[in-house]
């Protein structure tokens, strides 16, 4: 039941991609075409996730269990740091240059375009240098930052 | 700045951003986890491996989409206009920004920005704010 759900959240993820037309990445460069002639819509993407997507975070953060009797494992770094936001600009550099982020471009690979399968090749090799450089930071004994994971 | 109305698509944005906003609550609400696309990509490379099963499902979801709503209507085309090595380098920065920055579009953008932590907050602005620069050089400076 748990693999399934997650299955199920993928998949409608999946499909609010194709719908919001954000897994175009023509559409994505669009908006972030802010100099030329804008295409505002991704803004409204998100706008639409987080109206839906705000209630339920509040819920699941009051709840001592999930509905399937799991922990509910939010974020729990706090702190704005140099790594946070030298990450987030590389990542934003990567995506202005192909107009893709890690959802799209899975959906895209679901649909059988072959540069998407390159960008993910691409970017799981990324993930790894991330993964080596930790493993190496650990054994030096310097993995003290090592605990950000997951947003 | 001009808006691009023949571009702009209000209606199908919006719906389809409250399909993702669904996900993400599902997913939260049942699984208790964070819909956050790099995280769950980026943590299935970790060793030893642990949660493996729901990240799998969950990416699998995403890469059956195009397939399901090709049930129901004809697929948009997305255009990939990126030149292959354009694309790698993209991915790859793409794969090592979302990890140091722990998270991307999804992690920071939707969940974090629902749960307005500031980390995200910062992050999302950070990574937009990159976007734009990136593309306003690639289009209106560079070659």
């Amino acid at each position: 039941m748990y693999a399934f759900a997650a299955f199920a959240s993928g998949l409608v993820f999946g499909v609010g991609l194709i719908v919001s037309g954000m897994f175009n990445p023509a559409k994505v460069l669009g908006f972030l075409d802010l100099f030329g002639t804008w295409d505002p819509s991704l803004a409204l993407v998100m706008a639409g996730a987080i109206a839906v997507g705000a209630p339920a975070f509040a819920v699941a953060a009051r709840r001592p269990a999930s509905f399937l009797q799991t922990p509910v494992l939010l974020p729990m770094a706090r702190s704005v740091d140099r790594r946070l936001v030298l990450g987030s600009l590389l990542f934003g550099v990567g995506w202005g240059l192909a107009g893709f982020c890690p959802g799209p471009a899975l959906v895209a690979l679901g649909a059988g375009y072959a540069k998407a399968a390159v960008f993910t090749v691409s970017m799981v090799a990324g993930m790894l240098v991330f993964e080596l450089v930790e493993r190496a930071g650990t054994r030096a004994g310097g993995g003290a930052e090592s605990a950000a994971g997951s947003p | 700045m001009a808006i691009d109305l023949a571009s702009f698509t209000p209606w199908s944005a919006a719906i389809g951003g409250a399909l993702i906003g669904l996900a993400a609550a599902a997913l939260v609400l049942l699984n208790g986890r964070v819909a956050g696309v790099s995280g769950i990509v980026g943590g299935m490379l970790k060793r030893p491996s642990a949660d493996l099963g729901w990240r799998i499902a969950f990416v699998l979801g995403l890469i059956a989409a195009p397939a399901t709503y090709a049930l129901f209507a004809a697929i948009p085309a997305a255009s990939i206009d990126a030149g292959y090595p354009l694309l790698v380098l993209a991915g790859l920065a793409v794969g090592v920004g979302t990890r140091f920055g722990a998270g991307c579009t999804s992690g920071h953008g939707v969940c974090g920005m629902s749960r307005l932590s500031p980390r995200s907050i910062v992050a999302t602005m950070a990574f937009m704010l990159a976007g734009f620069a990136t593309v306003f050089v690639t289009r209106h400076v560079a070659f």
